[in-house]
């Protein structure tokens, strides 16, 4: 049985937990980061490695193969005049090495749509998995993942500018930025060395969870207000109403920000590639 | 020990609105200046745009760092 919004709701203050309830006191039951904490469907565990299965597993799994699948389907039999789902892959395949491969990488670009798109699309689904019915969990508003996408980009791109630049060459460019009065290096090496090694990656992963995560929080609390408002006295009912009306109105907020925060990330790893692939001049 | 002054609650709010107000004046500035780009030169819009979002999203940071930090180390 998994946590969600209304389980803490009843833990803190029992199913008739609503404001001006004279019968059973409470007060507002904010939800808090509890509420992305599931309790293990399966636990087993490999050499010293445990592993806990959870919804948010479940939700990455159903990502993974909605997206595949999509993909598979529309591209079954390309065809020159495309039609169907195939329109909808192909203006999909076009945004990312149009708008995002060839616009920041540049003619090399090609060679990234894949990763990029992959990219795109798998944190594109995980975000919406954080508004659709039954799912509802953002799978990227779990540390770990957004962790592990970071990191397969850091691994990218580091490797990548150290195989065309040279080793020497790319730290350098990374530590000397060029057009700068040598008496500043003593200020902007460890400054840059830090920012581009350990503060981008960093930033990268908080990036997308921070929003997914602050999004759904958000969403949870006026959907916990508009339950803990509603009550038979005028102020209950307006509020219970409001807070409903915030929440879907957040909730649509949310499929923006979902499709805006895959599009960051993604062009972020282009830039960072990009970056890697030429030196700045 | 006397207390002159004591905050009690989240601290971590407080910390969250300071966190927020470089990143507000900055997405504010980033946001104003792209608009107005885009007015002067509305062929450029896609350029501008990606820029524009790039520089949102840096800024953007900080203050997600600043939402994060009190629910990792807060309690």
């Amino acid at each position: 049985m998994a946590t969600n919004v209304l389980a803490s709701v009843f833990a803190s203050g029992g199913p008739n937990c609503h404001f001006e309830n004279s019968d059973n006191p409470c007060g507002f039951p904010a939800p808090g980061a509890e509420i992305f904490q599931f309790d293990s469907v399966l636990t087993f565990q490999i050499g010293s490695i445990d592993f806990n299965i959870t919804k948010v597993t479940f939700v990455v799994i159903l990502s993974v193969i909605l997206v595949v699948g999509f993909f598979l389907y529309a591209f079954r039999r390309p065809r020159l005049v495309p039609k169907g789902a195939q329109n909808v892959g192909e203006v999909g395949y076009l945004f990312i090495r149009d708008g995002v491969a060839r616009e920041i990488i540049g003619k090399d670009g090609d060679k990234f749509v894949p990763f990029l798109f992959s990219f795109f699309f798998l944190i594109w689904t995980m975000n919406f998995m954080g508004i659709l019915p039954f799912a509802q969990i953002p799978a990227t508003s779990v540390f770990a993942i957004p962790v592990a996408f970071a990191l397969i980009v850091y691994l990218t791109w580091v490797p990548l500018g150290i195989y065309s630049q040279g080793g020497w060459q790319f730290f350098k460019g990374m530590m000397f930025p060029p057009g700068v009065p040598w008496p500043m290096y003593f200020l902007l090496t460890p400054i840059e060395l830090i920012s581009n090694l350990i503060v981008r990656p960093f930033t990268h992963a908080v990036r997308l969870f921070a929003n997914m995560f602050a999004g759904h929080l958000l969403i949870a609390t006026f959907s916990v207000a508009a339950y803990y408002l509603l009550s038979a006295t005028v102020i209950g009912i307006i509020g219970s109403v409001a807070s409903l009306g915030v929440a879907i109105a957040l909730t649509g907020f949310e499929i923006l920000i979902q499709a805006l925060q895959a599009y960051i990330f993604t062009l972020l790893a282009a830039v960072y590639i990009s970056g890697a692939l030429h030196a700045e001049h | 020990m006397s207390l002159l002054a004591e905050v009690t609650g989240s601290i971590g709010s407080i910390g969250y609105g300071l966190a927020a107000i470089g990143p507000g004046i900055g997405i504010g500035i980033i946001f104003g200046q792209g608009v107005q780009a885009i007015a002067r030169q509305p062929e450029a819009y896609g350029v501008i745009r990606q820029n524009m979002l790039l520089g949102f999203a840096l800024a953007e940071a900080l203050a997600l760092i600043g939402f994060v930090v009190p629910f990792v180390f807060g309690k």
